[in-house]
C-alpha cells in the first residue's frame, strides 16, 4: 500500500466537495442496503449473530488436517474447510506453474511436434469450462481406477484405487529434532549465500554454492538420525476386508481422489494461461538484449538465466499473479465434487445446519477477499524484487 | 487534516442514525395477507421445488413437473387462483430452499423438507404439516454381504447429500454404534448417485424414498438394495414463511383437505356429485354446506376446486409414489383408519 499518493490538497476546497459528496453517497447506499436487510430479517424473525460458530458443529467432515470431527464448533469446521481451501490452492499453483512454465517454453521451441503439441494443449486446456474438467477428471478417474482388491500396486508400499491413493504414512520419533536442524541447514546455506556473492563482488572467486547447499541440506538432518535419537518408521498401507466385497486399506494416509481430481483441474486449466504469459513474457525481451550477450561471451544457459529470464519476468509476473488468484477462487467449484473445502464446508453444510445466511456467507466472502490480497501483497513485493533497480 | 476527521466523524453519525431509524421501522400488518393479495395480483402461486426426485418432483422432457410435493402447490393454486396449472415451479437445491423462501423468492417450499425444530423456530420458516413421512436408510451392494447395519465396520464409507439433516443422522448413528467412518458430501443428489455407481463409496444414505427413487437411476438398479433398518424420522412437508398466517393456514388446510378427501371416500370424480350428500362433512369438503372458506378470504368452492382438479392424498400418492414403482406399500403414509399415521384435524 501507499499512503504518499493519497494526501489530500486541503488549500483547494472546491476540489475535496466532489469526494466529500461521493464517500456520503456510498456510505448512504451501504447504510440503506444495511437498514433494508434488518428490517426485513426482523419482520421474519430471523436474528443476527455471530454467536453460533461456538456452536457444535455436529456434522462430520471426510478429509481434515487438523483434528476435527462433530463435537468440535463450526469456527473449527470453518477452519478445516479454509486449510482444505490453501492446500488445493498451494498445490494447484505449484503445478499450474511447473507445467505452465514447461508448456510456455516448448511453444517457442524451434521443434515442430513439441510446439505443435504445446499450442494444442493451450487451446483445449483453456477453453473447455473448468467445471467440465473437473467432472471429468472426477468421474473418469472413478471410472478408470479398479476397487481396492485389485489396487494398482507400488512396489508393495503404495497402492491407488477408486478409494483414494493410499501412501506410507511417516512415524517420526523426535521429530522436532529433525525440523530444526533442517532450520539450522538452512540458515547456514543462506548465510553462505551471502558470504559467497559478498567474496564474488570484491574478489570475483566464485564458490560452487549449489553444490555446498545441496550437501549442508542432506547432511545435518542425515546427523540427527545417527546422534540426534531422532528415528523414523513407515506405517504401510494393508488391506482389510469389511465384509464380502467391501476393502480398505489401514495404516497409510490416504490422498483422497476428490483432492487429485481438483487440484488435477485446477493446475492444467491454470496451466494454459501461464504458458501463455510465459511465452509472451520471453517474445517480449528485444532480440538485440540476446545479442548483445552472445557477443559478450555468454553461454546459452546464462544467455536465458542472466539476461532473458530477468527482463522476461516483469512481464510475466503481474498477468501470473492474476491467474494465482483465479485459481484460488476457481477452488470453490470442489463442492461439486464433494471436496470438502470452505464452499462446501462452511457455506454449505453449516450455512444449512444454522439456517445463517447472511453472517456465513460474509465471513466466506471475506475469508476469499484475505486469501487473495495475501497472494496479491506477496506478489506485488516479488514483482518489485524483480523490477529494474535503477541505481 | 483536522477538517477531514470531523468531516469523517460527521458522516459516520449520519449513516449510523440511518441505520437506527430502519431498525425501528419494523412492523407487520393486520390480518390481510400480503402473500394472497400477491399471488392473486401475480396470477401464480410461486412454488420452490427439487431438482428432480421422481415421485417428489420431477419435471419430464417438456417441462412439466409431477410429484406429491408439486400436487401440494397445484393444490393452493387450485385454492387461491381457481386453476391448478397456475403455478410457477423454481427448481432449488437443498443449500438454496430456505434463503429462496425467506427472501420472497418463492411463497411456499414443496421440497421434501424434513421439519425440525432448529428449522422451524429459528430461521424464521414455519412448516405447515407433512405430506410424507419418510426415515433415513442405508444402500448398499447386494453382492456386498451387508445385510443390516449391523454389519457395518470401521473405514467404511458413506455418500450423502451436503446441507440436509442427513448428514446429521449420518454422525449420530455411526457414532452411536462406535463405527469410523468416511462421509463423503455432494452438493447435488446426481453426483452422489454417480460416485456411489462408481464404487467410490460402500453405501449411499438418505431417505428412504429417496434411496428407492435414486436407485432407479442406477447402471443397474438390481445390483442394489436398500437394508431394513430406519435411522430416523423424516417428517417431510410443505414450508411457509413466517409472519402471514392467513397464507399459512390457506397452505396448511389445502395439504389437510387432500387427506381428509381420501378419508371421506371424495375423489377427483365424485367430487362434484357428492355435494347432495347426507353426511355433513363430506358437504363440507365439497363446499355445499358451511362458509368456511371465509376464514381465509376465499370463496367456498375452495376444497372443492382442490379435490376436483389435484385429487385426494389417495390418488396422488398412487399416481406418483406407488405406481412409478418407488414405494408401492404406503407404510405409514396410509390413513389412520387404515393402520397408517395420516391423521388431520377435521375441517368444520
Amino acid at each position: 500500500m501507499n499512503f504518499k499518493n493519497f494526501k489530500i490538497n486541503f488549500k483547494n476546497k472546491r476540489d475535496l466537495i466532489p469526494q466529500v459528496i461521493t464517500v456520503v453517497f456510498i456510505l448512504l447506499v451501504i447504510a440503506y442496503f444495511t437498514m433494508n436487510a434488518q428490517n426485513n430479517m426482523g419482520n421474519r424473525g430471523i436474528s443476527f449473530g455471530y454467536g453460533f460458530l461456538s456452536q457444535e458443529s455436529s456434522f462430520d467432515i471426510q478429509f481434515s488436517l487438523i483434528d476435527y470431527d462433530g463435537s468440535h464448533s463450526y469456527a473449527r469446521a470453518f477452519l478445516v474447510g479454509l486449510l482444505n481451501t490453501i492446500l488445493v490452492s498451494v498445490i494447484g499453483i505449484f503445478f499450474a506453474t511447473i507445467l505452465g512454465v514447461t508448456i510456455g517454453i516448448s511453444r517457442l521451441s524451434q521443434n515442430y511436434l513439441i510446439s505443435k503439441t504445446a499450442e494444442w494443449y493451450v487451446e483445449i486446456f483453456r477453453n473447455i469450462p473448468l467445471i467440465l474438467q473437473i467432472f471429468f477428471w472426477y468421474f473418469a478417474a472413478l471410472r478408470a481406477l479398479p476397487l481396492p482388491e485389485n489396487s494398482i500396486n507400488f512396489y508393495d508400499i503404495s497402492y491407488l484405487n477408486v478409494k483414494g491413493w493410499y501412501v506410507p504414512k511417516f512415524i517420526w520419533t523426535n521429530f522436532n529434532i529433525f525440523l530444526y536442524s533442517i532450520i539450522a541447514a538452512f540458515v547456514v546455506i543462506f548465510s553462505l549465500n551471502r558470504y559467497a556473492k559478498k567474496r564474488r563482488d570484491e574478489s570475483g572467486k566464485q564458490i560452487p554454492t549449489l553444490l555446498i547447499s545441496l550437501a549442508i541440506l542432506f547432511i545435518l538432518p542425515f546427523l540427527t538420525f545417527l546422534i540426534g535419537g531422532v528415528s523414523l518408521t513407515f506405517g504401510i498401507p494393508e488391506l482389510e476386508q469389511l465384509s464380502t466385497t467391501v476393502f480398505v486399506y489401514k495404516n497409510g494416509v490416504s490422498i483422497i481422489p476428490e483432492l487429485i481430481s481438483l487440484a488435477l483441474a485446477l493446475s492444467m486449466y491454470t496451466a494454459t494461461f501461464i504458458a501463455e504469459n510465459v511465452r509472451a513474457g520471453i517474445l517480449g525481451v528485444s532480440k538485440g538484449q540476446k545479442e548483445a550477450a552472445a557477443s559478450i561471451g555468454l553461454t546459452k544457459g546464462q544467455i536465458l538465466k542472466l539476461v532473458v529470464m530477468p527482463q522476461a519476468l516483469r512481464i510475466i509476473i503481474p498477468p501470473t499473479t492474476n491467474q494465482y488468484l483465479n485459481l484460488t477462487k476457481n477452488s470453490s467449484l470442489a463442492a461439486a465434487i464433494a471436496y470438502p473445502d470452505i464452499v462446501l464446508v462452511f457455506a454449505g453444510t453449516a450455512l444449512m445446519q444454522t439456517g445463517r445466511a447472511i453472517e456465513i456467507i460474509s465471513i466466506t466472502m471475506f475469508t476469499y477477499l484475505s486469501l487473495s490480497l495475501s497472494i496479491s501483497v506477496f506478489m506485488n513485493w516479488y514483482n518489485k524484487k524483480m523490477a529494474i533497480k535503477e541505481k | 487534516m483536522m477538517k477531514s476527521i470531523k468531516n469523517w466523524i460527521l458522516i459516520i453519525f449520519a449513516s449510523s442514525l440511518l441505520i437506527a431509524c430502519g431498525q425501528q421501522g419494523g412492523g407487520s400488518g393486520g390480518k390481510k395477507s400480503k402473500t394472497l393479495d400477491n399471488t392473486k395480483k401475480a396470477g401464480f402461486v410461486k412454488c420452490g421445488v427439487s431438482q428432480g426426485l421422481p415421485g417428489f418432483s420431477n419435471a419430464d422432457a417438456s417441462g412439466n413437473w409431477t410429484g406429491i410435493d408439486v400436487d401440494v402447490c397445484r393444490a393452493v393454486a387450485a385454492a387461491v387462483l381457481g386453476d391448478a396449472d397456475k403455478v410457477k415451479y423454481t427448481p432449488l437445491s437443498a443449500k438454496e430452499r430456505f434463503t429462496a423462501l425467506t427472501s420472497g423468492e418463492i411463497d411456499v417450499l414443496a421440497r421434501n423438507t424434513t421439519w425440525t425444530l432448529s428449522r422451524d423456530a429459528d430461521i424464521g420458516l414455519t412448516f405447515v404439516g407433512v405430506n410424507f413421512y419418510d426415515g433415513q436408510g442405508f444402500m448398499v451392494r447386494k453382492n456386498s454381504g451387508i445385510n443390516s447395519v449391523n454389519d457395518f465396520k470401521n473405514g467404511i464409507s458413506a455418500c450423502t447429500n451436503t446441507g440436509t439433516t442427513t448428514e446429521l443422522n449420518m454422525r449420530d448413528f455411526f457414532n452411536s454404534k462406535n463405527i469410523k467412518y468416511e462421509p463423503i458430501a455432494f452438493e447435488k443428489a446426481d453426483e452422489v448417485v454417480q460416485a456411489y455407481d462408481a464404487g467410490r463409496c460402500d453405501t449411499y444414505t438418505t431417505d428412504k424414498s429417496g434411496l428407492a427413487a435414486q436407485r432407479t437411476k442406477m447402471s443397474n438398479p438390481d445390483e442394489h438394495k436398500v437394508l431394513p433398518e430406519t435411522i430416523s424420522k423424516e417428517p417431510l412437508g410443505p414450508v411457509v414463511r413466517q409472519g402471514d398466517s392467513v397464507w399459512e393456514d390457506i397452505v396448511r388446510w389445502s395439504l389437510n383437505t387432500m387427506i381428509e378427501a381420501e378419508e371421506y371416500g371424495v375423489n377427483s370424480s365424485n367430487a362434484s356429485s357428492l355435494k347432495e350428500s347426507d353426511n355433513p362433512a363430506i358437504k363440507r369438503l365439497v363446499g355445499a354446506e358451511g362458509e368456511l372458506g371465509a376464514a381465509f378470504g376465499l370463496d367456498n368452492e375452495w376444497s372443492l376446486r382442490i379435490i376436483e382438479q389435484v385429487g385426494n392424498y389417495g390418488e396422488s400418492y398412487k399416481k406418483h409414489i406407488a405406481d412409478t414403482g418407488i414405494l408401492p406399500n404406503r407404510g405409514p403414509n396410509e390413513l389412520w383408519t387404515k393402520g397408517g399415521i395420516l391423521y388431520v384435524p377435521p375441517a368444520r
